[in-house]
């Protein structure tokens, strides 16, 4: 623009503003890096790591009847140059008096232990199947085992409502069969709420896994038999321990949304299946509470900073190889 | 590696897939129950069909989750790729440890955690700064963009290290501008690797119930939020009917988008060989 509508006559202007235009250029090119990398970092950091210690000081307040329900951090009293810092220490101590968080947090890191090892046990043999099926075939099947995460997980969830139920799809074909004559209990207990766990997380242990198993060479495993290893005996010294980065990183991917896992244990779950996820819910939708679930949330992102730590080792490890 | 399969092992992945599919088979059946009741059949009916589009509450709720989904899908497109791109290209830079736990955290992080401290940041800063006025679509959307963005930038480096990047070095040897090298060279080829995260980042904002739940205010109830509190007094043949047509969607979607695929990937080999074949290979 500013080229075009110059005179022809000033020609030192023109190659002045020419310099400036490509020293102006290089800058940016510079700076477009940062750029690109300070735009999600600014975003992220903002959003995701700044609340937490928003949350981190909410834990310390104490709740009182106004708007925002909890009491100031800062005390700043007209006449005073510096502010007092006010910290209530009682959250953590009501959690540690109170058994139901006790109980709720290790109910929940349970059913997840559970989950996961149900995960892993229903998850590797269809990984290892898939790994092992023609290409044309494997791209398929791969295609199913993602699928089901593009439609509603709640939707998914609520499906298991009509199965599990008292007069419910399975115990309708278990009663027309003559098996039972009493309908089981299926729904509203931990039995339910595993059914669910397992079902919706998955493909989640199935993806990791498949990749690792995908990779492993069979020259391995016949080498292995070669040597009069029987086939049950190399799968658990030869293929085991070689997918093993990707059972941790299925593990981990089922263990940590599980453990605070809101949806399920709530529709699925009875009254009596305490999961930490449903009592910070409560806490905050219910009690209005916000110091006391804070602090829940405190806790339960402590309990769960080992395994995120484990999971982005893995992580980490995985895009050097990569690399 | 292809060897033969075990008795077990496809035992275990017929089991496996039935267990996957058998619920959504049967949300599908029973949405077409005349009966109101899950167990007896009363024949075959369109009626929940015609129920769903006449509830006022669903169609304003999923109107306002379609609203939300777009958003979410172009500012995680474009963030995400950005992050993915750093993470992918830059090598090491300083921050880059805390750049990648920010990035991974959101994807395992219990959604309970990430709704609740969220909330409370937004009712903080209206404290301080007067901003948000209020949550709804907005405070949701800031919401589900940013977990989602961390499923674009996974996405997108994973298929940016899966390239080498010496055609960008060779754009840029020969004299092109790096604006110009990402619009030109490297966007075209990570361009499967946005819509993936486009559609996946849009698909997670339609279905998230908890932090949406969170982060929402008076009036911008989220289709997951009405169908939950629909779905928690029991079963209802209309959240069947509603599950069918988003497995319709979405399943349509999947086969076009494979052959899309498939067509571009077979058009892309065409033209190596036809280059390769030109250069006299």
């Amino acid at each position: 623009m500013t080229e075009a509508t110059a005179k022809p006559g000033d020609a030192t202007a023109l190659a002045r503003l020419r310099t400036a235009a490509r020293a102006l250029a290089r800058r940016l090119s510079v700076d477009g890096r940062t750029g690109v990398i300070a735009l999600p970092y600014a975003w992220l950091f903002v959003f995701f790591f700044v609340p937490f210690v928003i949350v981190a000081k909410i834990s310390l307040a104490q709740m009182v009847l106004q708007r925002p329900p909890y009491t100031a951090f800062l005390l700043w009293p007209d006449g005073q140059t510096w502010p007092t810092i006010q910290v209530f220490w009682s959250n953590y101590a009501w959690l540690l008096q109170d058994p139901l968080y006790w109980i709720a947090y290790l109910n929940s890191l349970k059913i997840a232990l559970v989950s996961t090892v149900l995960c892993l046990l229903v998850g590797y043999p269809i990984a290892y199947g898939i790994a092992r099926t023609p290409a044309t075939v494997r791209t398929l099947l791969l295609l199913m085992v993602i699928l089901p995460f593009w439609t509603s997980f709640l939707l998914r969830v609520y499906a298991w409502i009509g199965i599990l139920k008292q007069k419910g799809l399975i115990n309708a074909a278990l009663m027309s069969l003559g098996i039972i004559d009493q309908p089981l209990d299926m729904l509203h207990n931990d039995f339910s709420v595993y059914v669910g766990i397992v079902y919706s997380y998955l493909p989640f242990m199935i993806l990791p896994l498949y990749a690792t198993l995908e990779k492993l060479d069979v020259s391995l495993l016949e080498a292995a038999e070669d040597l009069g290893a029987r086939p049950i005996r190399a799968f658990f010294t030869v293929t085991v321990p070689l997918s093993l980065p990707g059972i941790l990183a299925g593990s981990m991917l089922v263990f940590i949304p599980a453990v605070g896992e809101f949806v399920i244990p709530s529709l699925l779950g009875g009254p009596d299946t305490l999961m930490i996820g449903k009592i910070l819910w409560n806490e905050f939708f219910s009690n209005r509470d916000w110091p006391v679930a804070s602090a829940v949330t405190i806790v339960l992102i402590l309990v769960l900073v080992i395994p995120i730590v484990i999971l982005q080792r893995q992580q980490v490890k995985a895009q050097e190889a990569l690399e | 590696m292809t060897r033969r399969l075990s008795p077990f092992v496809i035992t275990m992945m017929v089991f496996g897939f039935a267990f996957l599919y058998g619920p959504i088979v049967s949300l599908i059946v029973y949405s077409f129950n005349e009966s109101k009741l899950v167990t007896v059949w009363g024949g075959f009916s369109t009626k929940w069909y015609g129920e769903l589009v006449r509830n006022e509450q669903i169609l304003e709720a999923a109107f306002l989750s379609l609203k939300i989904a777009l958003m979410t899908g172009a500012i995680a497109v474009v963030f995400g790729t950005l992050a993915g791109m750093a993470l992918a290209r830059y090598g090491s830079f300083r921050g880059r440890t805390f750049f990648t736990s920010l990035v991974t955290g959101p994807l395992v992080m219990p959604d309970v955690i990430i709704g609740i401290s969220l909330l409370l940041m937004f009712v903080s800063t209206q404290q301080w700064f007067g901003w948000p006025q209020g949550r709804g679509v907005d405070t949701i959307t800031i919401a589900h963009a940013t977990f989602c963005m961390a499923y674009v930038t996974v996405i997108v480096q994973s298929r940016m290290s899966a390239l080498d990047g010496s055609i960008e070095e060779a754009a840029l040897d020969l004299g092109a501008r790096p604006a110009k090298v990402f619009f030109t060279v490297t966007l075209p080829i990570i361009a499967p690797a946005c819509i993936a995260g486009f559609l996946l980042s849009f698909t997670l904002s339609l279905d998230d119930l908890v932090i949406a739940s969170f982060v929402s205010g008076p009036g911008s109830s989220t289709l997951p939020m009405v169908v939950f509190s629909k779905v928690r007094l029991g079963v209802s043949p209309q959240i069947n009917a509603l599950a069918t047509i988003i497995v319709g969607i979405v399943t349509i979607a999947v086969i076009l988008a494979g052959i899309l695929m498939h067509r571009q990937e077979k058009r892309r080999q065409a033209d190596i060989q036809q280059a390769l074949q030109q250069a006299g290979y």
